[in-house]
């Protein structure tokens, strides 16, 4: 594997070998030398188009603990604010001397043309690309989700027969499209709640329920519900009426939260809206799994970043000494 | 000047025939011909077009240089097969005043490969707020026929149903960029599933639609002549098949790129598969063509947008809207319609050349190959099939989307007035040509 730009590319065998080499990765950090030498030499640049402070740092804790020399490249403050093209700043990074390029953009499609492009020959991680795709939050939900299930049986585990709820703005949700790609590839069964205006046109052929009453969705007692952050911007154009009405409909709120069965995990990809989206009853309950999913982030990446640098020719992936 | 004969040619879908040229003229069609002196052109195998008419061009010249020139675009337009085209209004300065589209149709002129029929703008500066000066353009030596703020949709109605009124008094026609602005805000790929799946911003259907019935309505109501640029979707065929049905003078182009991709080639995110409108669905390209084999769509217009390297050497939502096409374009439409039975080679005549010319107005053009007719024309040889490469682009910008697709078929001469400006499939060089 020499990119990581889509869950959809991943294979059942593929995404399973990932979460596993994440669970090597997060012993890691239960030990008292933090630090594996997996990468120590290579370099590994942080491409951010797009302010991202939690995933940013993620992806440096990550690079660091492989012994990666890390080059956090912001747009923010460098040539890109002054319009230099994503070729010149590609080709700048390539003359750099970049191993693996890390990428975060506006626009959706963006970290394929980098693979595709030439520009570059190291390996391009998605971290977020437009409204297209967000894979490490996908593989780094997954992890969360198989660990609380499955708990230290995890290794070699899938998400068989798991029903997983993704809430709110799903169209314009990079979070919701790898999830459902990669929940899915586990054996999961995604269903998503928006209204109508918040859910992608002509997903008929994807492998997801699509329902526009929260309740009605909840009724049938998820073992995830997911709530996705809702931009209030979005009201200029329709979306919704009111933050109020959207918080009533759509937000986990007390009563809804108390009426999940007792062991159904809830996430957030964070950062929340509490009050909006998601109350603090429900955000701060024992089945939050919203710092949990910070933690394991690192160790996905790791094990991303692992996966892409040492072994960027196999197809099965490897797993570290 | 030169005199060719050209040899057992066949005339359209018709007979094999031997064409003279001289004077600038068709002097003679039969068969037999004798030479006379001429140089003679063997056309056996070959197809013979009437000049090829192009009512959707952008010349990008004044202000956009870099992307095109009236010259480079003239030449890329003959080597196409093409003998007059339609200069698209938005250049800078807008082409929204007698001065500048005088000042393009005399750098037409000076190219001398093509006619080149600059295209007015309907408002001053395309900004769709108040009429550009259309009486003048319409008076000017341009004679304007044609008015166009094609990139932008003239959305105001009561704009809209002034300028068709307008124009009437010099039975000039109003040639709509349909997209309701709103609902296209941000917009990057036809909405619908791959859309969806590629998290780009979805530029739907009924945003065409929507605008084709208000303007049809309006035409209707006025009794004035509009013309629909590219359409591109199946309920716009629809529309305009059920206006024509009732009367109204409308007519519709619809470009190569709509006859034969789809938006399922935008999920490699490669930037020269961006075009506005945006490549739709299969259903919609069928739909497409069988507008055009059934009158519906009168006509084949290139929408020719070419853009410099950096403007499609990006990420998807930084690049361009456009892609050059009047190099491709009769390889298109026989590889989409000729090829899979839909319409003869008759028809391709009708819909690139005759009706296009009749649509703007354009004395000299669009006439059947007979004798006494002016020596526009276009010999192809539909037989051969090859790799579609950058050698055949004859303009300034090389962003095709059909690069490395085979395509059928391959323009060995054009004829302009009697003058060749393609010479054994080469382009005539530029000092031989304005000669």
């Amino acid at each position: 594997m020499k990119h990581l730009l889509s869950t959809a590319d991943l294979t059942k065998a593929q995404a399973i070998e990932l979460l596993d080499i994440a669970e090597d990765m997060a012993e890691v950090r239960t030990r008292e030398v933090k630090k594996l030498p997996t990468l120590r030499g290579r370099t590994v640049v942080n491409l951010f188009f797009e302010d991202s402070t939690r995933t940013r740092t993620s992806f440096e804790a990550a690079a660091k603990r492989l012994s990666a020399d890390v080059i956090n490249f912001s747009a923010k403050g460098s040539s890109v604010s002054k319009g230099e093209s994503l070729k010149d700043t590609a080709q700048t990074l390539e003359a750099i001397g970049a191993d693996l390029v890390v990428v975060r953009h506006s626009a959706s499609g963006a970290p394929q043309v980098l693979a595709q492009s030439g520009w570059i020959h190291s390996g391009v991680v998605n971290a977020g690309d437009g409204t297209h795709e967000h894979p490490t939050q996908a593989l780094l939900d997954a992890f969360t989700i198989r660990r609380r299930i499955h708990g230290s049986s995890s290794r070699g585990a899938d998400l068989q027969g798991l029903t997983v709820l993704i809430v709110g703005d799903i169209v314009h949700s990079r979070v919701a499209r790898s999830n459902l790609w990669l929940l899915t590839t586990l054996g999961a069964h995604v269903t998503f709640a928006a209204p109508a205006t918040l859910v992608p046109l002509a997903i008929d052929r994807w492998p997801v329920d699509v329902v526009h009453d929260f309740d009605e969705a909840l009724a049938v007692k998820p073992d995830v519900v997911m709530m996705l952050r809702i931009q209030t911007e979005r009201m200029r154009n329709a979306f919704f009426p009111t933050e109020r009405e959207y918080a009533r409909l759509w937000g986990l709120d007390q009563d809804r939260y108390r009426g999940l069965k007792p062991e159904a995990l809830i996430m957030h990809p964070g950062p929340m809206n509490r009050g909006l989206e998601i109350s603090s009853e429900a955000a701060d309950s024992a089945q939050a799994t919203v710092l949990e999913q910070v933690a394991n982030g690192v160790s996905v990446r790791m094990a991303v970043l692992y996966a892409l640098s040492a072994l960027p020719d196999a197809d099965i992936l490897g797993r570290p000494e | 000047m030169t005199s060719y004969l050209i040899r057992e040619a066949t005339i359209g879908a018709g007979d094999r025939a031997d064409i003279h040229v001289s004077g600038g003229v068709i002097a003679e069609v039969g068969v037999g011909l004798s030479a006379n002196g001429a140089t003679v052109i063997d056309a056996d195998g070959l197809v013979a077009l009437p000049g090829l008419v192009d009512l959707h061009t952008h010349l990008r010249q004044p202000g956009y240089e870099a992307s095109e020139t009236v010259l480079s675009g003239s030449q890329a337009a003959a080597a196409g097969g093409f003998t007059a085209v339609h200069a698209m209004a938005n250049t800078f300065p807008v082409a929204d005043s007698a001065g500048v589209v005088d000042e393009i149709y005399h750098l037409g002129r000076s190219a001398g490969y093509v006619e080149v029929r600059p295209v007015g703008a309907v408002t001053a500066g395309l900004e769709g707020t108040r009429l550009a000066e259309l009486g003048a353009m319409a008076r000017s030596e341009a004679a304007v026929r044609v008015f166009s703020d094609d990139g932008k949709c003239v959305s105001d109605p009561l704009i809209m149903r002034r300028a068709l009124e307008y124009v009437r008094g010099f039975d000039g026609v109003i040639a709509q960029h349909a997209q309701d602005p709103r609902l296209t805000e941000g917009a990057q790929a036809n909405e619908g599933a791959v859309a969806s799946e590629l998290g780009l911003t979805g530029w739907p259907s009924v945003a065409e639609e929507a605008i084709i019935a208000r303007d049809i309505l309006l035409a209707e109501h006025v009794g004035s002549r509009l013309h629909i640029c590219h359409l591109s979707t199946a309920g716009s065929v629809e529309l305009v098949r059920w206006a024509k049905k009732r009367g109204i003078r409308v007519t519709a182009e619809a470009t190569p790129h709509h006859l034969l991709l789809t938006d399922e080639n935008l999920r490699s995110y490669d930037a020269r598969f961006k075009v506005n409108p945006p490549l739709r669905t299969s259903e919609d390209v069928q739909a497409v063509r069988e507008g055009v084999a059934d009158g519906t769509i009168d006509i084949i217009a290139t929408d020719h947008a070419p853009h410099p390297i950096e403007s499609k050497d990006c990420e998807w939502a930084a690049a361009a809207f456009g892609m050059v096409g009047l190099e491709s374009a009769l390889s298109v439409v026989q590889e989409s319609l000729v090829n899979t039975g839909m319409i003869d080679w008759d028809d391709v005549a009708r819909i690139l050349s005759v009706t296009p010319a009749s649509i703007g107005r354009v004395a000299g053009q669009g006439h059947s190959l007979a004798t006494g007719a002016p020596g526009n024309i276009t010999l192809i040889d539909p037989a051969a099939a090859s790799v579609f490469t950058t050698d055949r682009l004859a303009g300034k910008s090389g962003n095709s989307p059909y690069i490395g697709l085979t395509l059928p078929g391959r323009v060995e001469w054009t004829f302009f007035r009697g003058r060749a400006t393609v010479s054994s499939g080469t382009l005539v060089p530029v000092d031989e040509v304005a000669a």
